[in-house]
């Protein structure tokens, strides 16, 4: 189709706490990804950097400052922040900018240096600031957000800590077979009922780590993809950059209050699901059509609410479908073949291209042990602080 | 002496009963919480016409949760060592808003379910010299009448 972009090229520094710059984790991940596309850095038009904000200004405009690593060679740039849904910000910019007929080659760069412990506000006293607000007058933490999601799907549809440690077990194999993961062992459902509670019900295997790590996806126009041979591309077919639409009645990080619904009918779906329900509607598939699923498990409960989010089971019905198998590799729909955030952590301005380098790998059938049969669409999907939604469907 | 104050200013009230203090648009009724805003979030509706309003002082568990560590600043823990406390969303049925707020001293997650009723008490969140700040939480009633819990 001519309306779609391409995936040339994709690249990935191994995740970690390897506490360097997070310039030379970008800087490894893009010339992983030039090299897959067999792409000159110097004959790319157009960069775009994830933006990382605890890195300092060459973080706030990291696209110039991956384009000044790699060399200047006089590309157009762009740096995007959407919180967790940087990374697919970063990319719809540059597929958008291939369509619109004004670049042919584009790099797409997250990159981050994470510091220790619980993602913290910025420092100073910002009584204007709703993050900083959260963390003041209620002490609530990401891990207490994801443990309030937790908690509804036990006292709603009786789920239970042993639904939520399954899904720890189920990435953790699929990890393990993942060269760029950070935690590549087995856990059992034992390990993680023994780990300490952070935020009831969540315990502390239940949540995902923050990390070090990078990834990078080269786009291209089908003129690029004529240039460089007739070999089979993986395709965007969609990106969502969703927002909510008003009232948003989610309780979402980072916000005190949700909006009101008392004069305005809230939408007949939320915000998570809509997110996924804009991305099938322009690639023109369903959830039906899906080979597999990356999706951002900050928390094991929260991938459950994600199956029924991108329509893979009814409401209540996700621990069934765990059960089952059939998002285990193998399975009818496997989620998060990469391990997902359980294995890796979370890189902020990388995860979002990180889930797409690993569709990309399991569509071209390059995903080795992970590897699902005959995958022909993938979707990936994630949701940013503050009103950020992050979908991303690919084919064959 | 030491002299009780809110941690912030224009959210809530302190004299018994308290309440939480919301804007609603004079235009179109939609209310927000914090009362922060000088405009309607309405995006069907242009008003900047937003009257301070006291919220509903009772509303049903949206869900809820604890924090077993303490979280980081600008967080200040009360308590040395610190103390795990409970957080709960909280569904106000009028206004059909979701407010989270800490749970009232001396209550955990055992004593909620989603769908049960609290209702909002101030409390000291920290107290700094000879001034207490005080903060908005959400209390059980347990009795299953507002006022009369414990
Ligand atoms: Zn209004």
């Amino acid at each position: 189709m001519s309306g779609d972009v391409a995936v040339l090229g994709v690249g990935m520094h191994p995740w970690g706490k390897w506490g360097r710059p997070f310039v030379s984790y970008g800087v490894a991940a893009a010339r992983a990804a030039l090299a897959d596309a067999g792409v000159d850095w110097k004959d790319v038009d157009f960069i775009v950097g994830g933006e990382t904000v605890r890195n300092g200004y060459g973080g706030y405009v990291a696209g110039s400052t991956m384009a000044r690593a790699l060399g200047w060679n006089g590309a157009r740039v762009a740096t995007c922040y959407a919180a967790c849904a940087s990374g697919s910000a970063a990319i719809e910019a540059a597929r958008t900018r291939i369509l619109a007929g004004l670049c042919d080659l584009a790099l797409v760069v997250g990159a981050d240096t994470t510091p220790k412990g619980f993602l913290a506000p910025n420092a100073g006293e910002r009584w204007d600031d709703p993050d900083w607000l959260r963390f003041r007058l209620i002490g609530a933490t990401n891990p207490a957000f994801f443990g309030l999601y937790a908690r509804r799907r036990m006292d709603l549809y009786g789920a239970g800590p042993a639904d939520f440690a399954a899904v720890k077990v189920k990435n953790s194999r699929h990890g393990v077979h993942n060269p760029n993961a950070r935690y590549r062992k087995e856990v059992s459902a034992e390990d993680v009922m023994a780990s300490p509670v952070v935020s009831d019900p969540l315990r502390l295997l239940d949540i995902c780590a923050t990390s070090d790590g990078a990834a990078a996806v080269v786009l291209g126009s089908a003129a690029a993809v004529r240039k460089l041979g007739s070999a089979a591309r993986v395709r965007i077919r969609s990106v969502s950059t969703v927002t909510p639409r008003f009232p948003n009645t989610a309780v979402d990080l980072p916000d005190i209050a949700t909006d009101s619904a008392a004069t305005v009918t809230a939408p007949a779906i939320g915000f998570r699901e809509s997110i996924a329900a804009a991305a099938y509607e322009e690639a023109g598939l369903g959830p039906q059509d899906l080979s597999l699923a990356e999706v951002y498990d900050l928390s094991t409960a929260l991938e459950l609410d994600w199956y029924e989010d991108i329509g893979l089971c009814a409401r209540g019905e996700a621990e069934k479908l765990l059960h089952e198998g059939a998002t285990t590799i193998g399975g009818r729909v496997p989620v998060n073949t990469s391990g997902g955030l359980a294995c890796f952590g979370e890189a902020v301005p990388a995860q979002a291209i990180s889930q797409v380098c690993e569709v990309t790998w399991q569509l071209r059938g390059q995903a080795g042990a992970r590897q699902v049969d005959g995958a022909r669409v993938g979707l990936t999907i994630n949701q940013g602080l503050f009103g950020h939604g992050s979908c991303v469907i690919l084919s064959t | 002496m030491t002299t009780a104050v809110p941690v912030i200013d224009g959210w809530f009230t302190i004299d018994e009963p308290p309440t939480l203090l919301g804007r609603r648009c004079t235009e179109c009724g939609t209310y927000q919480f914090p009362p922060t805003g000088s405009w309607c979030p309405n995006p069907g509706c242009i008003s900047e016409d937003m009257e301070t309003v006291p919220l509903s002082a009772t509303g049903t568990v949206w869900s809820y949760t604890d924090a077993q560590y303490q979280p980081p600043p600008p967080y200040v823990s009360r308590n040395d060592p610190y103390q795990p406390f409970a957080i709960a969303a909280v569904e106000l049925e009028r206004e059909q808003i979701i407010i989270l707020g800490q749970v009232a001293d001396g209550f955990g997650v055992g004593d909620l379910r989603v769908g049960s009723t609290v209702e909002l008490v101030v409390e000291p969140l920290e107290t700094d010299g000879e001034t207490v700040k005080l903060v908005w939480r959400w209390r059980p009633v347990v009795s299953g009448e507002a006022g009369d819990a414990r």
